[in-house]
């Protein structure tokens, strides 16, 4: 059970990403609390690959040939970590530009498209 | 912003493009690789964005614009390199031109001439990252402010 | 270099919108006619894979690879990314070639210079090469990469026109939708991950068993990809997205929503094959008849003719989750009536991307000529533009299902197989029919009829030309439907409802 942790905390994090993307009302509360789930879910992915007593799984100066850690995983979290910026970067820019024609960044004001 | 920051961005500026590009070159090697890099290097932008104030920047967009396209096409254009075997396929590894030395088995010192197209495409990402996030927060300086 | 042609028909689009901003600085004529030659390449791509499918059996294509069959590593475990293309993946694939060439000449005209016409096109570009990209993989991480590369895509073209209050807004809720639904699929591709060890759709097909953490992965993806179809009821994003985006986009869009549409019938039937119980079958047709009932309703108030016809996008959708639903209730047992069900539901999608991608090209047009699309305050425009009418009354004939057009032929299957279920399914889809030619009439009636208004003038014949190609394709596939369910509609459906071994076989067993 205690192995489980580092899953159970992740799904924590994940929880808490999509409590605050319900509950919240200013648009940059929203998109924080969608970077959150995004932390969560690379934090997931890079703690599947865990090894125990492994070494980063670089063979440039190695110490001498012992257990390493999973590498795909690393890959994965890496790429979702790109595409996270990107998304982080699009929705700002979204929420700049809602501003500047409103005045406002409270979700609950912003209701020109109802219905 | 004050003599102090401005003088401090002036000597960290070099020092992280160079960080930033030390990282993308040894991507095969080391952790890193042309993202990381990228977004080192574009760190080093940020500050410059930060201490001097978006005009000194706001004429360098039409070079981030064409330095973010020719990444972008030369990542794809080495994709296409491969086609005479499958698609990315890695023709320039173990073939002793450029990037070909043979990569040795098991740890070792690390040698920067292998690993083929890698190292290429780790540039071209590299730059790409570079300029876009670089424009990004070169835009948001430029037009996010008030009206 | 015919051998290449999967990868070609994704990368070659991945190549032009990167190259697109070089091209406009030298001319924007040659940025005009790199993007036709991009496009038309990748359709000559996308219908020889089709072709070769068609006659041949499963593509595979390993990338990066010594050779592109060279499936398995030493020790007979899939390592690489690699492009797994069956009947189905080749449908959607013609689908969105298909779209894109007709969609793409109509963009070049409509969207004007100075508002960003290399961004917009730019951003198509990558949305084309996404959508190849989901329908060919194989491997369920390159999926979500993909995935997320239709997000960003798409999203930057809904809030393209910054300059309007409404498109950003649609722009920001669709963006936290979509990425929320991949985060999901990310997660279950994790679950599987950690307990599979592997990432290739076909060696985590023969390795699923059924456990407790299978069936939390199978959770995650639903509600991921149930997210990203505009199911009811979190179909919230489609109307906003549809209505503002620029109108030749939307058809980039449609196609779009069909392949995550797509996306969940291969993790349902391939991945899930064996495990799945006839409980998530019912949820899919439950939520398809939801979709088919809240949507017509809605449309019934609008007065916005873009979000109106983008009521009636997301109804279809409906059609198509039933017609399949059905077939995954029955997987079980596999009887007649389930297959035909399935092959209505796949044809429908062919159907619907026809007759709505019609449509949003006569929105677009009446949105050029008049500039508003406001119901109030058009009218009469039936006599200064007479091909858009009958246009546009051809395809809302089509969505309502009016024989002898596409829309009937599909719906028949659709009916026919699942009143053999539950007569209470197709009671619900016929009254959705007619509740959409209500809709319709109505918006025909005060878009088209009435009284003469000037109209300042004439379309360009690109408009009439895309327009018309779609109409003779809805046409064509209403007189001889019987041809192309045959030769296109049921390799499809074969795919997914016994191919399961084949797909498993084309990987691993070679």
């Amino acid at each position: 059970m205690i192995g489980n942790l580092p899953f159970v905390v992740c799904m924590i994090l994940v929880a808490l990403g999509l409590w605050t993307l319900i509950a919240k009302r200013n648009l940059v509360k929203l998109v924080i609390g969608m970077s959150l789930v995004t932390s969560g879910v690379n934090l997931f992915l890079v703690s599947l690959g865990y090894v125990r007593g492994g070494i980063p799984p670089i063979y440039t100066y190695a110490p001498a040939a012992a257990p390493m850690v999973l590498p795909t995983p690393q890959a994965l979290t890496l790429t979702s970590i790109v595409i996270g910026v990107a998304t982080t970067a699009l929705m700002l820019a979204f929420v700049v530009v809602i501003y500047r024609h409103k005045g406002t960044l409270d979700v609950r004001k912003i209701r020109d498209l109802r219905g | 912003m004050t003599v102090v920051v401005r003088t401090i961005t002036r000597v960290l500026l070099p020092i992280s493009l160079v960080f930033g590009g030390y990282v993308i070159m040894h991507g095969h090697l080391t952790p890193g690789g042309g993202f990381q890099g990228g977004a080192v290097a574009a760190s080093g932008l940020a500050l410059v964005l930060v201490a001097f104030g978006v005009e000194r920047l706001a004429g360098k967009k039409g070079l981030l614009s064409v330095l973010e396209s020719l990444g972008g096409v030369a990542f794809a254009a080495l994709g296409f390199l491969g086609l005479g075997v499958t698609f990315f396929a890695n023709v320039l590894a173990g073939s002793g031109g450029l990037f070909g030395h043979p990569v040795p088995y098991g740890p070792n010192p690390g040698d920067l001439n292998t690993a083929g197209t890698l190292p290429l495409m780790n540039w071209a990402v590299g730059f790409k990252v570079l300029a876009g996030l670089g424009a990004v927060v070169l835009l948001f300086g430029l037009f996010g402010g008030e009206k | 270099m015919s051998v290449h042609a999967p990868i070609l028909a994704i990368a070659v689009p991945l190549l032009g919108g990167f190259a697109a901003p070089l091209l406009a600085r030298i001319h924007r004529k040659v940025r005009d006619l790199w993007v036709l030659l991009v496009v038309f390449f990748s359709g000559a791509c996308v219908g020889y894979v089709a072709a070769h499918i068609l006659s041949s059996g499963i593509w595979v294509y390993v990338l990066g690879a010594r050779n592109p069959q060279e499936t398995l590593a030493p020790g007979g475990f899939p390592i690489r990314i690699m492009l797994t293309v069956d009947a189905m993946s080749a449908f959607m694939g013609l689908i969105a070639g298909f779209l894109a060439l007709v969609a793409f000449p109509f963009a070049l005209k409509y969207i004007p210079e100075e508002e960003g016409k290399t961004l917009a096109l730019t951003l198509s570009l990558l949305l084309l090469a996404g959508i190849l990209g989901l329908a060919y993989t194989g491997d369920l991480f390159n999926f979500f990469v993909f995935l997320e590369v239709t997000s960003i895509a798409a999203c930057g073209i809904i809030g393209f026109r910054t300059w309007i209050s409404r498109a950003p807004e649609a722009a920001f809720k669709t963006m936290v939708l979509f990425s929320l639904s991949g985060l999901f699929f990310l997660l279950a591709s994790a679950f599987l991950y950690g307990e599979y060890g592997a990432l290739n759709l076909a060696y985590l097909s023969a390795q699923i068993k059924g456990t407790l953490v299978d069936k939390l992965a199978l959770a995650l993806f639903l509600a991921g990809l149930i997210m990203k179809v505009a199911a009811a009821p979190v179909h919230f994003w489609a109307p906003d997205a549809y209505g503002e985006a620029p109108a030749a986009k939307t058809l980039l869009l449609v196609v779009n929503t069909q392949v995550s549409l797509y996306g969940l019938w291969r993790v349902l039937f391939t991945l899930y094959g064996g495990a799945l119980s006839a409980g998530v079958g019912w949820l899919v047709t439950s939520l398809g008849l939801l979709t088919m009932v809240v949507a017509a309703f809605m449309a019934l108030v609008q007065v916005d003719l873009g979000r109106l016809v983008a009521y009636g996008a997301v109804s279809q959708i409906g059609y198509m989750m039933l017609g399949v639903g059905v077939g995954l209730v029955t997987l079980a047992g596999r009887p007649d009536y389930g297959f035909v069900a399935m092959k209505g539901g796949i044809f429908h999608m062919l159907n619907d991307a026809l007759t709505v991608g019609l449509l949003f090209l006569c929105v677009g047009a009446v949105e050029w000529t008049k500039g508003t699309r406001d119901l109030r305050e058009l009218g009469g425009l039936g006599h200064g533009l007479p091909g858009v009418a009958l246009c546009f009354l051809l395809a809302s004939l089509a969505l309502a299902g009016i024989p002898p057009l596409n829309g009937f032929a599909s719906k028949i299957l659709i009916y026919e197989g699942s009143f053999r279920l539950s007569p209470i399914l197709a009671a619900v889809a016929v009254l959705a029919s007619i509740l959409l030619l209500a809709v319709f009439a109505r918006a025909f009636h005060g878009a088209f009829l009435g009284p003469r208004a000037e109209v300042k003038e004439g379309l360009p014949w690109v408009f009439l030309l895309s327009m018309g190609a779609l109409a003779v394709g809805i046409l064509v596939l209403g007189l001889v439907p019987g041809f192309f369910v045959e030769e296109l509609v049921a390799p499809a459906a074969k795919a997914l409802w016994h191919g399961r071994a084949l797909y498993l076989a084309a990987v691993l067993g070679g």
